[in-house]
């Protein structure tokens, strides 16, 4: 991980119209950087906006307000062909669902070798064909694979697919958006293992959207928690598990439950209460120590603060 | 401890156009009174069919219960008519379903699908079946009862909804509840909510569970004992400290040692490699034998039988029998016997 940024998102807004006048603010002001070479983890409930903020991210969808920076440059606002060429090439997605993610009618050749025709990537069918064997092979399935359709494929096999697709235009940014939700517990393992050997061969970035809490602590260098279209605490992994400030990621970190029953038997839950935040100013994302955000007061701050040197004596 | 009900060599089939599909491959298992049986396996390892079998409410024809019993109460449930089925059903053994936005009746009010069962199954009239339908709301801790009784499913949200599925299942005060994946379709804090209630409800009317879960924390939390399936049969089956903290079914150790602990950082996920056998043709011998490190020469050929690793705990895999190799657990999965999580997230929660 270097400290060279790769994506800036200011200020994020994703408002989706509800019918009359009625607006729904999915994603309602959200900053968060992501470092090259890291893997950001997002968690949250559903509906809290985290897999809008990422699928704004990659254009999905338009923006409502604020600015998402990658490399440098815009991602939103008018851009040519040949800037969105260049874009979509930096920029690949895994989605949850590997069932309907993939076009039933394609074979998984055709599927995979989608962006390397839309980029030009192969000059020759040959070359083609030898780029997605080529690929296969990486994402652990067989090249014999290359003429089956995803109906013969098992629910990992496919979620490999889908890794294969989003790097056959050889990204530098991947977002998955709950990869391995869909999939069974022996089969997650295989596939996070995949993306952790991905990461250190190809030093690609991700964000990782996820509500596994468990799962993302793994694969995550930093994680943002997000709440009703906010984030309300930013910190890196180990330090959101030790020291949770904000009341919200408390109740979140308390509800997991783990696979250690003696662990479970002592486990109390501590429920959320929106109420006990000071309101006499809006919130925002303040620091609380280095690296550690947490959306609060001034007057808040002053207590988390508190709390945490404290805690550390 | 009493029986409450005997699961003896259970197999169920489906036919299909490829052929017989072997969903449930002789299961044996026994749930006592107040007990929570908690069910873990992979999808098709036969989990769901086994719960639905003793409820009867496979799709016939397509499926044939081969052989086996299902003693409740010592009587034999795959000998009763459909008649005397629906009797039992809902009324001394109910289920809670994984979904609650499909389980429910979206054209019927929520006090309705509740008082369905009490008029039926205890011959009350419609006013003392309204009154308890309330006492239910109230007790699954759904707030204004009297309003919400006359709502319908979509003003509800979905963990609202599964605590009135919860409601419904509970209302003639069931002797075993089955609840298939109750918690999957939910958000953590709901799931917590729910499994909480589930529990505080289960002290109150003393009756047993058997819950249906992939979620090995949700095992931890819920479980008294804990049956793990694999390929339509129970590999391990054992109290919860058994299958946690003495694991002895490779699968089991693969199990456990797939789920990341809060501490583990660099080290690779102790991943269980290949897929799940295809039921059409089951392998030889030890149906998990192509996807274990471990697996003897007569894994290929025999089926092991179970082995007897105290009077709670027993596992099927040759590894237990006397001439076996002793061979110890991976690493990875001996860290995670000694517990997840002793390090770092209990500080953060006492805060």
């Amino acid at each position: 991980m270097t400290n060279e940024k790769l994506l800036e998102v200011k200020n994020l807004q994703k408002h989706f119209s509800a019918g009359r006048d009625r607006i729904i603010k999915a994603v309602d002001g959200v900053s968060f950087d992501i470092f090259k070479g890291e893997t950001f983890g997002l968690v949250g409930e559903s509906g809290c906006g985290k897999s809008t903020t990422g699928r704004t991210i990659i254009r999905l969808y338009d923006a409502t307000g604020g600015e998402v920076k990658f490399e440098g440059e815009d991602v939103h606002g008018k851009k040519s062909n040949a800037e969105l060429r260049k874009f979509n090439r930096k920029m690949q997605m895994i989605f949850q669902d590997p069932h309907s993610s993939l076009n039933p009618r394609m074979t998984v050749l055709d599927i995979i070798a989608e962006g390397i025709d839309n980029h030009k990537l192969a000059k020759t069918p040959e070359e083609r064909r030898q780029r997605v064997e080529e690929l296969l092979e990486v994402v652990g399935l067989n090249k014999e694979h290359a003429t089956r359709f995803p109906h013969e494929f098992s629910g990992g096999q496919r979620q490999r697919i889908g890794i294969a697709r989003a790097l056959a235009v050889e990204p530098d940014f991947i977002i998955c958006d709950e990869p391995i939700s869909a999939l069974d517990v022996s089969i997650q393992a295989q596939v996070v293992n995949l993306l952790k050997k991905l990461q250190k061969e190809r030093g690609l970035t991700y964000l990782f959207i996820a509500h596994d809490l468990s799962m993302v602590k793994y694969i995550s260098d930093r994680i943002g928690v997000m709440y009703m279209g906010n984030m309300v605490e930013l910190a890196e992994a180990d330090e959101l598990y030790d020291n949770p400030l904000h009341p919200y990621t408390k109740s979140l970190l308390s509800a997991i439950p783990l696979p250690d029953p003696r662990y479970e038997r002592e486990r109390t839950r501590i429920a959320y209460d929106p109420t006990v935040h000071d309101t006499s100013e809006p919130a925002e994302l303040r620091e609380v120590t280095p690296g550690h955000f947490v959306r609060c007061t001034t007057k808040e701050l002053e207590k988390y603060k508190r709390e945490l040197s404290l805690k550390k004596k | 401890m009493s029986k409450l009900l005997e699961v003896k060599d259970l197999r169920v089939s489906f036919n299909t156009y490829n052929g017989e599909v072997q969903a449930v491959r002789g299961v044996s298992f026994e749930l006592n009174k107040g007990e929570t049986l908690a069910i873990v396996g992979e999808s098709g390892s036969g989990k769901s069919v086994t719960s639905n079998a003793l409820m009867r409410l496979l799709p016939e024809p397509q499926s044939i219960i081969k052989s086996g019993e299902i003693l409740f109460e010592g009587e034999d449930l795959i000998k009763k008519s459909k008649k005397d089925m629906q009797k039992i059903r809902g009324k001394d053994i109910s289920m809670v379903f994984q979904d609650p936005m499909s389980s429910l009746n979206p054209t019927m009010k929520i006090g309705n699908q509740i008082m369905e069962g009490l008029i039926k199954h205890q011959n009350m009239n419609k006013a003392d079946a309204k009154k308890r339908a309330l006492e239910l709301l109230e007790l699954v801790g759904i707030p204004q009862p009297a309003i919400r009784i006359n709502q319908f499913p979509h003003q509800f949200s979905g963990g609202m909804r599964q605590r009135v599925v919860v409601a419904i299942a509970l209302a003639c005060n069931p002797k075993i509840l089955i609840a298939d994946e109750p918690t999957t379709a939910l958000d953590v804090t709901i799931q917590a909510q729910i499994l909480e209630l589930m529990k505080d409800i289960q002290k109150k009317t003393e009756s047993a569970i058997i819950f249906i879960t992939h979620d090995l924390g949700v095992v931890a939390n819920v479980a008294d004992r804990v049956a793990v399936m694999y390929a339509g049969r129970i590999v391990e089956i054992g109290t919860v400290d058994d299958i946690f903290y003495n694991p002895k079914h490779p699968y089991t150790w693969g199990l456990i040692g797939s789920m990341p602990t809060l501490d583990s950082k660099d080290e690779e996920l102790f991943a269980i490699p290949g897929s799940p056998p295809n039921m059409l043709k089951p392998p030889v011998g030890d149906a998990f034998a192509p996807r274990n490190q471990f697996a003897l020469e007569i894994d290929t050929v025999m089926e092991p039988p179970m082995f007897k690793v105290s009077d709670t705990h027993y596992a099927a895999t040759w590894l237990l029998h006397e001439d076996a190799p002793k061979i110890e657990p991976p690493e990875a999965v001996k860290q995670r016997m000694l517990g997840f999580s002793k390090t770092g997230r209990k500080d953060g929660e006492k805060s």
